[in-house]
């Protein structure tokens, strides 16, 4: 045992400078400057990623909760279903809040808004809440249970009260559950959407399964590819550096356009196998519009960022680990398996996570090849934003994919360890 | 006789890398079973390339390789049975360092228990016992260069190449080394094929020496051929300290030549490598084989020469001297209580014999 000079002062006595003042405390003071002005050059930037990334995604999750359309529009409605939390089909109290609501929802010109809340789980509501708010804005007076049935009688429902009950929340997870493909039942509990509505579910596998197949093609396509750039002289190298990284200088939609000019039923691939006669002219393969087409042009899309980490990490191996192994008697394929290819983990790594994550959250390519068989989750996604305008789904949609990828990102740091991935 | 008297033995073996220039030009080479040889020589001269096409990793162009009597050119480098130690060790990092050593032994199919047992003593031979869990980046770099020759004799190879093993560790460790290796040597009686460029490692270990340069071996032979008896003047040049003396021969008398200095004055010179009567040679004298102030007489060559320098070095003393028209004329004196009295600007006659002065080959500077 050595004794370290740090070990042989006794602990008891707290060091001290040669003016007497605590070592700890000249320390403190020492560094702290240093941490102020390294702090002060990080603020814009904090600022920036909060402002832009931070704030909207938490804004985002909030959204995929925060449900305030139907307590917002009807106040009364909502006070009183708050009041009366048993009550299924109530009297003629509930009913004279509602009519009122409706009534104010006619005049503010809300009806629509409120109805399509509605509908998001009762099909239908959307026209009931239209026509009702407009012959409710006519109502002189009670008895507005009376007069609502005779409207329509859906008013009735135990069902439609127990879905505008739960419309009335403030804060709700159905949105979520409609995410995942589940609705509250008649008796309002928790049950799958009829099979022909579930689309959600579906769709996240199918994200998952065609962004894992897309990022094996990518490893299997780029791993020879990156091999080749680490390994080959260096004039050669640069002129296979610049062809892999060709894509990226060129625009996406540009690309994308180009696989379907290639690879449409009309297009130029078709076109040979038919001059060749390899398939006849009313058998064109349709290799766009549909998962391969994705799948093709995202593989081809996605492939630099396989390549890129996977060749930064075989360009540190050198040649010499493979030529020991070798000459300790393996063979070239056994030097590969049990030498080199372990080296290439992290990069390999790193690539897969890469890329699958960008392949998760893909939109445009999918959405101009992939048909309707080829579309992902993000497209649903889009549409929730831009044409139903239903923004709360959206935003669920879009933290089950966040929540997708956290969790592989930690099952991954579990598997292998993120301090070992090497990005380039 | 079917048994060959060479274990490896390179016949006429020339190397292009680009077909415009030879790396290796001819390359002749017989290495007996049991023999410590050396390949020495300045950077670039081709010991490495000749190394790799004896481990299978480069083609040759020209020639033949044997093994054990046996070409071995379109032999892969995994059926060779060659252990290799290379410069940066290349210690699998992914692997243990046991799992290193049974890594030679895996690929053989060795069974398991087996592999055990002769990791564990080729650990306790490079003294590293407690060592086997341990990833090579954890290790000392003394402790790596063990491990790689503990992995390049574990399988028992019948010969060993080691390319430069030691040009990582400093000084004192490298010394240390060079023992051990030359200890392995001798109580495993393996061959071994060791490239250096450090003639103090290539002296001390070696049986017998190649020396490269410019592609080509300049003298095969051993440590003390080498220094006594240098056969061109890159060799005397480039193993220890050497004087070097150019003129033109005059007249040869059977192995005595005789030469007329390009400073002036004549020398009576072994004749080694020179062509005869008119040629030019380059002569190469030890320091350590002149004299100061020799007896008048005593010896077949005397000059008149002047001190310019003295560099005091404990147990020897390096007198630099201008001697017949070079001003870097050195001459290395025993530190005897006689000899205490040189002083710089002191002018005395050196002196050398005849057989200490080799004729060789001309270099022009
Ligand atoms: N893979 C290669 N391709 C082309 N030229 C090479 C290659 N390897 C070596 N050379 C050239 O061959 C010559 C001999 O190289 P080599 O590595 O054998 O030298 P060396 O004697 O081992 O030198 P050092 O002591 O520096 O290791 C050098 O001029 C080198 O530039
Ligand atoms: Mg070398």
């Amino acid at each position: 045992m050595t004794v370290s000079a740090a070990d042989s002062i006794d602990p008891g006595v707290p060091l001290v400078t040669p003016d007497g003042r605590p070592l700890k405390l000249a320390l403190a003071q020492a560094t702290r400057r240093a941490r102020i002005r390294a702090f002060a050059l990080v603020v814009p930037l904090l600022l920036f990623v909060l402002v832009t990334f931070a704030f909207p995604i938490g804004q985002m999750l909030y959204l995929s909760i925060h449900n305030p359309v139907f307590s917002d529009h009807m106040p009364r409605l909502t006070a009183y279903l708050t009041e009366h939390p048993d009550v299924q089909v109530p009297g003629e109290e509930g009913f004279a809040a509602l009519a009122l609501d409706l009534a104010d929802a006619k005049k503010n010109r809300t009806a629509g808004r409120i109805g399509t809340r509605v509908n998001y789980e009762r099909p239908g509501s959307n026209s009931l809440f239209k026509s009702s708010a407009r012959k409710a804005a006519k109502f002189k007076g009670p008895p507005y249970k009376e007069k609502l049935l005779e409207i329509r009688s859906d008013w009735g429902e135990p069902h439609l009260w127990n879905v505008m009950r739960r419309a009335s929340a403030q804060h709700t997870l159905d949105f979520y559950a409609a995410a995942l493909d589940l609705t509250h039942d008649e008796n309002g509990d928790l049950s799958q959407v009829s099979p022909e509505r579930r689309i959600y579910v579906r769709l996240f596998w199918r994200t998952l399964f065609l962004s894992a197949v897309i990022a094996f093609l990518c490893l299997l396509l780029g791993y020879p590819v990156a091999h080749l750039l680490a390994t080959l002289p260096l004039r050669y190298s640069n002129l296979l550096m610049i062809l892999v990284l060709l894509p990226f200088w060129t625009s996406l939609l540009v690309r994308t356009t180009s696989w379907i000019a290639l690879m449409q039923s009309q297009g130029v691939i078709n076109d040979i196998l038919v001059t060749l006669g390899i398939v006849g002219d009313d058998g064109r393969v349709q290799m766009m519009y549909n998962q391969f087409g994705t799948i093709i042009a995202m593989t081809h899309i996605l492939l630099p960022f396989m390549i890129l980490p996977l060749y930064s990490v075989m360009k540190t191996i050198p040649p010499s680990y493979v030529r020991a192994a070798r000459s300790l008697g393996a063979t070239p394929l056994t030097a590969f398996i049990k030498v080199y290819f372990p080296q290439t983990t992290p990069g390999i790594g790193a690539g897969i996570l890469l890329v699958f994550i960008l392949a998760i959250g893909y939109y445009i390519t999918p959405a101009l090849v992939g048909g309707s068989s080829g579309q992902l989750i993000s497209n649903q996604i889009a549409f929730h934003m831009q044409k139903s305008l239903n923004w709360s789904l959206a935003a669920a949609l879009g933290a089950i994919l966040l929540f997708m990828v956290i969790l592989l990102y930690w099952v991954y740091d579990r598997l292998v360890g993120v301090d070992k991935m090497k990005l380039g | 006789m079917d048994e060959p008297t060479a274990f490896v033995e390179f016949r006429n073996v020339q190397k292009s890398y680009d077909g415009e220039t030879l790396v290796v030009k001819d390359f002749n080479l017989a290495i007996a079973r049991g023999e410590f040889v050396t390949m020495l020589g300045p950077s670039g001269s081709g010991k490495t390339t000749c190394l790799m096409m004896l481990a299978g990793f480069e083609p040759a162009t020209h020639g033949e390789i044997l093994l054990g009597g046996k070409p071995i050119n379109d032999v892969p480098p995994h059926k060779r049975g060659i252990g290799m130690v290379f410069q940066n060790y290349a210690l699998f990092p992914h692997m243990s360092v046991a799992e290193n050593l049974a890594f030679p032994l895996m690929v053989r199919k060795i069974p398991a228990a087996e592999i055990e047992q002769k990791v564990s003593r080729a650990l306790e031979m490079v003294e590293l016992p407690e060592f086997g869990k341990r990833r090579p980046a954890q290790l000392s770099g003394g402790q790596q260069q063990r491990v790689a020759v503990a992995r390049a004799l574990v399988f028992d190879p019948e010969l060993i190449l080691m390319d430069e093993p030691l040009g990582a560790l400093d000084k004192q460790l490298r010394e240390q080394m060079q023992y051990e290796i030359k200890h392995l040597h001798e109580t495993l009686g393996i061959t071994m094929v060791y490239v250096t460029h450090d003639q103090s490692e290539a002296l001390t270990m070696s049986d017998r020496i190649a020396v490269f340069n410019d592609g080509v071996v300049q003298q095969l032979a051993t440590p003390s051929e080498l220094y006594e008896k240098p056969e061109n003047a890159f060799v005397a040049s480039f193993i220890g300290e050497n004087n070097r003396l150019n003129g033109a021969v005059s007249s040869v008398e059977g192995s005595v030549c005789v030469v007329d200095l390009d400073g002036g004055g004549t020398v009576r010179a072994a004749k080694v490598n020179v062509d005869g009567v008119g040629a030019r040679a380059s002569l190469s004298i030890r320091p350590e084989r002149i004299e100061l102030a020799p007896e008048s007489g005593s010896m077949a060559n005397e000059f008149r020469g002047r001190i310019e320098d003295l560099i005091y070095l404990g147990d020897h003393i390096r007198v630099r001297m201008s001697v017949a028209g070079t001003d870097e004329f050195i001459v290395k004196v025993r530190n005897t209580a006689s000899r205490g009295n040189l002083k710089k600007g002191d002018e005395m006659s050196v002196g050398w014999h005849s057989e200490d002065c080799r004729a060789l080959d001309p270099i022009e500077v």
